[in-house]
């Protein structure tokens, strides 16, 4: 990956003796450190938004740490499912802890996706040359929303069963062969046993094998292109006389001591939401949850977790239910065009116009009303403002194309704007 | 490395290569096709889910006019109403605050394919699923329902998006749903017997 010339420095360690030569010789443990950690190096104005991607990978090493040991006393099953979480919960040394780590690393880690996902809107991550990166980014985000909707169905509570009906109901509005299709996910004539077992598989097994290929094939590509940063400068275009660039620092130590501080503060706050609050008043559990699956009562009201909402308010703020449906994909789908729909000469919001930083502020305030609509029963005002802030959330992706073009943008500086801590 | 620049430079026949790669990858391509087969039918419903689906009966004999009852077929649930006639009077007054009130776009047997949406207009048997997204619409059967306004005609509201259907499962204008409730294939036995998921009656008894 790095092009960094390198035998100078492995030769030492090769001819030296002992078990340490003994390994290098044998796996390419140096070269590994040098091109990923000492020997990549990054744009030196990082701010705080550029910590979330770490806490992401770390937020994911949790999960799997977690989810191995509940999968150890979990029974999926009609039968089994909610009294092994409720077994789980009482009974297993310390499962309380475990699941409740599980339950709110869920939540976080779409809160940090999002901030994530937030840095690359601001300061133009995505765009070129780092396009695939962003597209990788995206099918990781999408792994993760089908990897959280199974786990949902898990407890088999009773909002787990009907948010399971409701999720696998959306692709019977599929014209033709809906019906047979849902049929098919479900594996029964309505959510039971078969379908808690297989998305049980998909939630332990094949989602996540998906999900670390595409954090690594995410991190590859990051190497390959290397960290933008929030001038949206590319650092690679001035090296200094020993080819390396000019404004950047290696990743180790400078951004692994600067991720550890972070990391610090994340799970800081991670434990005070495990330990005091792992509920956080029905948001990150529901309270219709801790009641078994019952086919003949439909919580009322049913809201999806609140990292899905946003979504699930633009699917009801449209009369129709099959034009509902569609616009629901469109606007999860909409982040993958983005690299091709900002023709600004700019990367960075810090040297953009009024037109980009409006339709930004727009999007943000239209995501969060829409993930506030989308916990509230759909009547009266709250269908009237999903549907405006619908507008207002395709109307960033929609006209981007043409105001991203329009828009006066400012000099981009030569070199990074940096001060540093004097 | 060497050797194999030697031997790939040597007459070799690209149109005879490229053949051989092309028949290479269809057949590679078919046998990942019917692999895929066998992955897919594992999903599909089982034999023995399909005989549990089978058709089931529900004694009327106890239903009085004005109620109804939940019973359960192939794990839904299932809405049969005794309707009276006030409430198939009322029925005829709102075809035009429906969306499908000819029940042409809607899912039904033919024998309920009429105004009544049964085959007897006495008794309405529907699946309770919404056809919005699948949650279980509440029998709101007074007329003028406080929550539901004063035209409210009597009939079925959903909980989760607000669907609602009259007496014979027609939904409403301003609904999200788009079709009527779902009539499941049904047959009376006799009087007082229902058979749910048969069209015809005479076998099963």
């Amino acid at each position: 990956m790095a092009t960094v010339a390198k035998p100078s420095g492995s030769e030492p360690a090769a001819k030296a003796g002992g078990l340490k030569a003994w390994f290098y010789k044998r796996l390419p443990i140096e070269d590994f450190i040098r091109s990923q950690l000492t020997g990549y190096y990054a744009p030196k104005n990082f701010n705080v938004w550029y910590f979330f991607g770490f806490i992401a990978l770390t937020v994911l090493a949790m999960q799997l740490l977690t989810g191995i040991f509940l999968t150890m006393f979990y029974k999926p099953g009609e039968a089994t499912a909610f009294d092994s979480v409720e077994y789980i919960m009482r009974e297993v040394n310390s499962g309380w802890l475990i699941r409740y780590l599980h339950s709110t690393g869920a939540s976080a880690f779409f809160l940090v996706v999002y901030l994530h996902m937030f840095r690359a809107l601001l300061y133009g991550s995505y765009k070129a040359p780092r396009e695939l990166l962003w597209v990788i980014g995206m099918f990781v985000y999408l792994a993760l929303m089908a990897e959280a909707f199974f786990g949902y169905v898990l407890p088999y509570g009773n909002m787990s069963y009907w948010a399971a009906q409701v999720i696998t109901n959306i692709f019977s509005t599929i014209p033709g062969i809906g019906p047979g299709l849902t049929e098919w996910i479900r594996g029964d004539y309505a959510i039971s046993d078969a379908t808690l077992n297989r998305f049980f598989s998909l939630h332990v097994a094949a989602v996540p094998l998906a999900l670390i290929l595409l954090v690594v094939l995410h991190l590859v590509a990051l190497r390959q292109t290397g960290s933008s940063n929030p001038d949206g400068i590319e650092i690679k275009e001035k090296v200094g006389a020993d080819g390396k660039p000019l404004d950047g620092i290696p990743f180790h130590p400078y951004y692994t001591v600067k991720d550890t501080f972070g990391i610090s503060v994340f799970l800081v706050l991670f434990a005070i939401v495990v330990f005091f609050v792992p509920t956080l008043g029905g948001l990150f559990l529901e309270h219709a949850n801790f009641e078994p699956a019952d086919p003949l009562s439909t919580p009322d009201p049913i809201a999806p977790s609140w990292y899905f909402t946003p979504y699930y308010a633009i699917l009801r703020a449209v009369p129709n239910q099959r034009i509902g449906a569609l616009l629901m994909l469109i606007s999860v789908m909409a982040y993958l065009f983005l690299p091709w729909l900002d023709r600004s000469p700019v990367k960075s919001m810090r040297y953009r116009g009024p037109l980009s930083r409006a339709f930004l502020a727009i999007f943000v305030v239209s995501f969060l009303g829409l993930m506030y609509l989308g916990m509230r029963p759909p009547e009266g005002i709250y269908v009237l403002l999903a549907r405006i802030f619908s507008v207002g959330y395709f109307a960033y992706f929609g006209l981007m194309y043409w105001y991203t073009k329009w828009d006066r943008v400012k000099p981009v500086p030569e070199r990074v704007r940096f001060d540093s801590h004097g | 490395m060497v050797d194999n620049g030697v031997i790939a430079d040597d007459g070799v026949d690209d149109s005879r290569r490229k053949f051989l790669l092309a028949a290479t990858v269809a057949t590679g391509s078919v046998g990942a096709v019917f692999t895929a087969v066998p992955f897919i039918s594992s999903w599909t419903i089982s034999e023995r889910d399909r005989a549990l689906g089978a058709p089931t009966e529900f004694d009327l004999s106890k239903l009085e006019p004005g109620q109804m009852a939940l019973a359960k077929w192939r794990k839904q649930p299932i809405y049969v109403v005794r309707r009276t006639p006030e409430m198939l009077k009322l029925l005829a007054d709102h075809d035009s605050q429906l969306k499908d009130p000819k029940s042409e776009d809607s899912d039904q047997p033919d024998y309920a394919d009429n105004a009544m949406r049964s085959r007897n207009a006495e008794y309405l048997v529907l699946v309770a699923v919404c056809t919005h997204l699948g949650c279980l619409p509440k029998a709101r059967f007074e007329p003028a329902d406080p929550g539901l306004g004063t035209d409210w005609p009597g009939g079925f509201a959903c909980p989760c998006h607000g669907s609602r259907f009259d007496l014979a499962g027609r939904v409403f204008e301003g609904s999200p749903a788009s079709k009527n409730l779902r009539v499941p294939p049904y047959a009376f036995a006799d009087t007082h017997k229902l058979v749910i998921g048969l069209d015809d009656a005479k076998g099963a008894a």
